[in-house]
Order: C-alpha cells, then structure tokens, then sequence
C-alpha cells in the first residue's frame, strides 16, 4: 500500500502510526507501545464457524500450524483456513500461501476465532487465483474486545480470473482487515464485500486496495456497517485505474448505520484512474434508521426494539445476500443473525 | 367504541388540534372531511402515536383505555390500524415477513398464540386472491417499487390479516385510479362489521361513493365545525369548504 516497511510484531519500528497515511484511522503505534511477548502455543478449541461444510482445513494455533501451512487448488474445493488465538497479552504472527490453478474452484472459508484477552495477532495471507480459476473467500472474524489484529491478504487475480471476498467482523480494541488485489484484467472479475457491526468500544478497519493493472476488468465493491454505543468502524476503499486499463468497470459502495450517539465512522473512498476509457463510481452514506419507517412498523405493532433490529438486518443483509454459495451464505447469515 | 374528547395536538410549537371532540360508536363509518391544513392527517398521527404529534390537552378513549398513554405499538395490538396516505417502503424486508412479524407481535401483546408459517401463508394466499394481488409480489421488500395502487392494496391486505378494530383511513383515495379505487373500497367495505369502527378521512367525496359513511363530519382550523349524515359529503362537494373557514376563524 506504501512505501512503509512489512509490519513485524518484534520490531517496534515497524508499527505505523497514524502519521502513516494508510494508517491514519487505525493507529497502531498508539494501541501497541513495544512488542509483545511471543504467544505460548495451545490447543485448539472448538471446531470453528465453517465446521459443517466439510472440505480441507488450514489451522493456526498462535501463529503455529496444527498441519500443512499452505494450499493448491485444482478443481472444485472448499478449504477451511482457521486463525485461532488463544492467548493473554501475548503476540502471535503468521503467513499462509493459498493459490487456484487454472479451472480450479476454491471456495476459501477463513475464520478468526479470537479467545483469551488482549492479544495481538498479526496474519498474512498470500493468495493467487490463476486465468479461469475462481476463488470465494468468505471471512468470519470474531476476537475479544480487547485484542489487537492485522490481517493482510495479497490477492493475485490473473487475467480471467473470478475472486469474490466477502468480510464479516464485530471489531476488536484495533482490528485491521487489509486487502490489496492486483487486478489481471482481461474479464477478470472481482467482488469485494465487507460488512461490520460493532457494539461496546469496538473497532474494525476495512481497507482495501484494488489495482486495475489490465483493460476490461470489472470490480465490484459494497461494504455496509452499523456501530452502536461507543463504537468506531473505518472503511478506506482505494480503486486504481492504471494507464492503458480501459474498458475497466469499476465500482464501490459504502454505506453505514450510525446507532449511538457517541459511535463514529471513517470512511475514505478513492478512486485514482490514469486511464481513459472506464466506468468508475463510488457511493458512501451514513446515517440513521429511517423514523418515518419505525414508526409505520410500530403501527402494525412491532415494538419499537423490534423494528430498529428488522430495519438494522436488512440493512446489512444485502451483503451476505450476494454471497453466491448457498450453503456458505447460509452460515454466515445465521452467524451474523446470533450476533446483532 | 372511540370518544375522542377536547383533543388538543401540538407539532413542535404549532397547535394543530384545537379541542376536537368525535364518538365513533362500533359498527359504525365515519368521514372526515376537511380543508387542507385542516389537521385531518394529524389526528390519524395523533390517534396511532406518532413520535413529534403531542397531544397537550384532551382524551382518547378507545374501550376505556386512553389511547394517549399507550405506544404506538400497544395501541395497534389493541386494534388500532392507520392506513397511510403514503405508504413507506421498507427495504429489505419482504412483505410476508413484515406482515407476519406485526401479527405475532400484535399477538404476542395480547397474550395470544403465534400464527404458524403454514397457516400464516394459508391466510396471506387467500387475502391477497380477494385484493386480485399477484402472491410473488408479497416475497419483495415491502412497497419497494410498488405503484401507488400497489401500495394502497398492500395496506388492505394488512387490515384483512391484521383485523383492526379501529380503522383509520387518510386519504387512501390519492393515488388511485377508477380501478385501483373499487378494488380498495371493496376491501375496505368487506370489512364493515359491527365490532368495528372506521374513520375515513378525506379531502374528497369521491371516496364516500364507494364506502358509504353513516356520519360525516367537517374538520376545519382543528376542531370538528359541522356534522350530518351522507348527504353533507354532497353539499360540500357542491358548495366546497369556504362556508366553514371564517366559521372557524
């Protein structure tokens, strides 16, 4: 994203600060003074949120591979990719190589199942998805209120290439979800969607990067969030256009509930085209549940917390409602469903 | 029955009901003809609790509860229904579960049992056949896209589903063509019936050709100026509200 050095938990120098432009709403330095004392390895509890749709599984226990640590795909597969923390006051990092070959069909179920407190977890996740393969990746993160994680996906989408990311988090003290798509082109097609909902002094920071590096790629982006209490959500969306990308068609959405008077949302929305032929829009709003529909639904007699939820609901489902498979739709409307 | 006594209703600072007096008796059909600016909308807003129409003065007894201390959602459980001049979209909810959701909740307030999936689309297929509505329609956001006859129809399935006793109607002729207009009227006067009473307001008699009223009454500057039978929808048709206005001034 910037010239800024890879972040390494071991080496203050590396934090960014908000001074760091990229960082400027997720100030790392501020929440991390030194780094921390490495984390203990433990036992893998639970069997996480993607459990019941079978396929192959990746697991980390405090940055340390229960088995294999990185993944080929050829033909339909599904890979269950679990970050599993368990640890107090401690940090942890790892990195993982995830590609699709040619014809391959990933559907890439990640899970961040955070337990104990105040941890730091930094991820890494290298993904390549070849020409005429196609990568889902669907993330589910779910950490204390008090940890602290950063989780940088690099997406490689080759020319022709399909990759959709859908992202679901309910925040942490500083939690970093950070993608960047080096975008093929050439039909390539990418969908990036992110969805949050925050309650307490939650934080969650979605930021994305997608560099049309080739002409007649397609992007498609909404990320939808509510905050409640004192809660903060930071969406920055950056959509390149590089020169001789034409025919790109680019397009973003972000739009956000404001649910507490003392909640807050940072939204930075970017468009930056050096091409000359391309579609490019981008939407963001914040707001308020709508009154005038409250109170049409109190009227058939839905009491007043009951409607605020429906309202809220349907608000956010539209993003797990473009996850195109069903089954994993599925999870993670019910999973989002138990947690608003 | 409804007893509506000396009802005062401010919005914001601005008095807009000033001493409205009105008994709906069960069973019963009556019109409130108005003016614009009159307040005939407020007391639709006024009677189903909207937030920001506070009532300062006055009573609204509706079978010996004052309608007045309860929230909007306690007074639709006891029978209350407005049906909107203007129909609000809902995205993102489809119509079946909105619908279901306000009965059970409506139920659930009464002490009642829920209405079970099964039987709650056995109840929505048969209403919706009597409106002539299209069943697919119901799986979309509620009004979203929905013509103003659409909209209009979509709040008559509610009242069939939801079986108000206590029915107030503002302006539910805006909107609607010569078609659209029988179709909701028939709706409207399938349910007459002697444990309901319904309020019809309106800015014109054209409604009343199609849900004969048994009292009308004449709303101008806040309060209720006149009262008569069907035949006063006729006169003031012909002779128009002017008659009424330094009356009330």
């Amino acid at each position: 994203m910037s010239a800024w050095p890879q972040l390494d938990l071991t080496d203050v120098a590396t934090f960014p600060s908000r001074r760091v432009e990229a960082w400027k709403y997720s100030d790392l330095r501020r929440y991390l003074k030194a780094p921390p004392q490495p984390s203990p390895s433990a036992a893998l509890t639970g069997p996480g949120p993607f459990c019941d749709l079978g396929g192959e599984a990746i697991v980390f226990v405090n940055g340390v591979a229960v088995g294999v640590d990185a993944f080929v795909a050829s033909g339909e597969q599904a890979l269950r990719l679990r970050f599993v923390s368990d640890a107090v006051e401690t940090g942890h990092s790892t990195g993982v190589r995830v590609s699709a070959r040619a014809g391959a069909k990933l559907l890439l179920l990640e899970s961040h199942e955070g337990h104990g407190s105040a941890y730091v977890a930094h991820n890494r996740l290298t993904l390549d998805v070849a020409a005429g393969a196609e990568v889902t990746r669907i993330v589910l993160v779910e950490e204390p209120e008090d940890a602290i994680s950063v989780t940088e996906a690099q997406v490689k989408v080759a020319p022709g290439g399909r990759y959709r990311q859908t992202i679901v988090a309910t925040g942490g003290s500083l939690q970093r979800l950070e993608t960047q798509v080096a975008h093929g082109g050439q039909g390539a097609d990418v969908r990036l969607d992110g969805l949050y909902a925050l309650t307490g002094d939650r934080q969650t920071d979605m930021t994305s990067v997608v560099d049309h590096l080739a002409a007649d790629g397609q992007t498609s982006q909404l990320t939808k969030g509510v905050v409640r209490d004192t809660a903060r959500g930071v969406f920055q969306g950056k959509i390149v256009v590089e020169r001789g990308a034409d025919g790109t068609d680019a397009r973003m959405g972000h739009h956000a509930l404001i649910l507490g008077e003392r909640a807050e949302i940072d939204a930075k929305p970017e468009l930056i085209i050096y091409a000359d032929d391309v579609q490019c829009a981008h939407g963001n709003t914040v707001g308020n549940l709508d009154e005038s529909a409250l109170f049409y639904m109190q009227q058939r007699g839905i009491p007043l917390d009951e409607a605020r939820a429906l309202l809220t609901q349907a608000f956010l489902i539209e993003v797990v409602d473009r996850i195109e498979h069903e089954d994993a739709r599925e999870v993670v409307r019910s999973w989002l469903t138990e947690r608003l | 029955m409804l007893k509506i006594s000396n009802l005062h209703v401010s919005v914001g600072d601005k008095p807009i009901l000033k001493g409205l007096t009105l008994d709906v008796p069960a069973g019963e059909v009556h019109a409130i003809m108005g003016p614009n600016g009159a307040g005939k909308s407020t007391l639709g807003y006024a009677l189903s609790g909207r937030p920001g129409y506070e009532a300062t003065e006055g009573s609204v007894d509706w079978n010996g509860e004052n309608l007045l201390d309860l929230d909007p959602a306690a007074r639709a459980a006891r029978g209350v229904f407005l049906s909107f001049q203007y129909p609000i979209e809902i995205p993102g909810v489809p119509a079946l579960t909105f619908v279901r959701t306000a009965l059970n909740a409506q139920r659930r307030a009464r002490g009642e049992d829920e209405v079970t999936a099964p039987v709650f689309l056995k109840m929505v297929k048969a209403a919706s056949a009597n409106l002539k509505m299209d069943f697919d329609m119901l799986k979309r956001p509620l009004n979203v896209g929905f013509s103003g006859g659409e909209k209009k129809r979509m709040e008559i399935l509610q009242m069939a589903l939801l079986e108000p006793s206590l029915l107030i109607l503002d302006e539910t002729d805006s909107g609607l063509d010569i078609d659209a207009l029988r179709i909701v009227s028939e709706g409207v006067n399938a349910l007459r019936s002697p444990d309901r009473a319904m309020l019809v307001i309106t800015h014109y008699q054209r409604l009343l050709d199609y849900i004969k009223p048994d009292r009308v009454h004449v709303l101008a500057a806040g309060r209720i100026v006149a009262s008569g039978g069907p035949e006063l929808a006729l006169q003031l048709e012909a002779e128009g509200y002017d008659k009424y206005l330094p009356q009330a001034a």
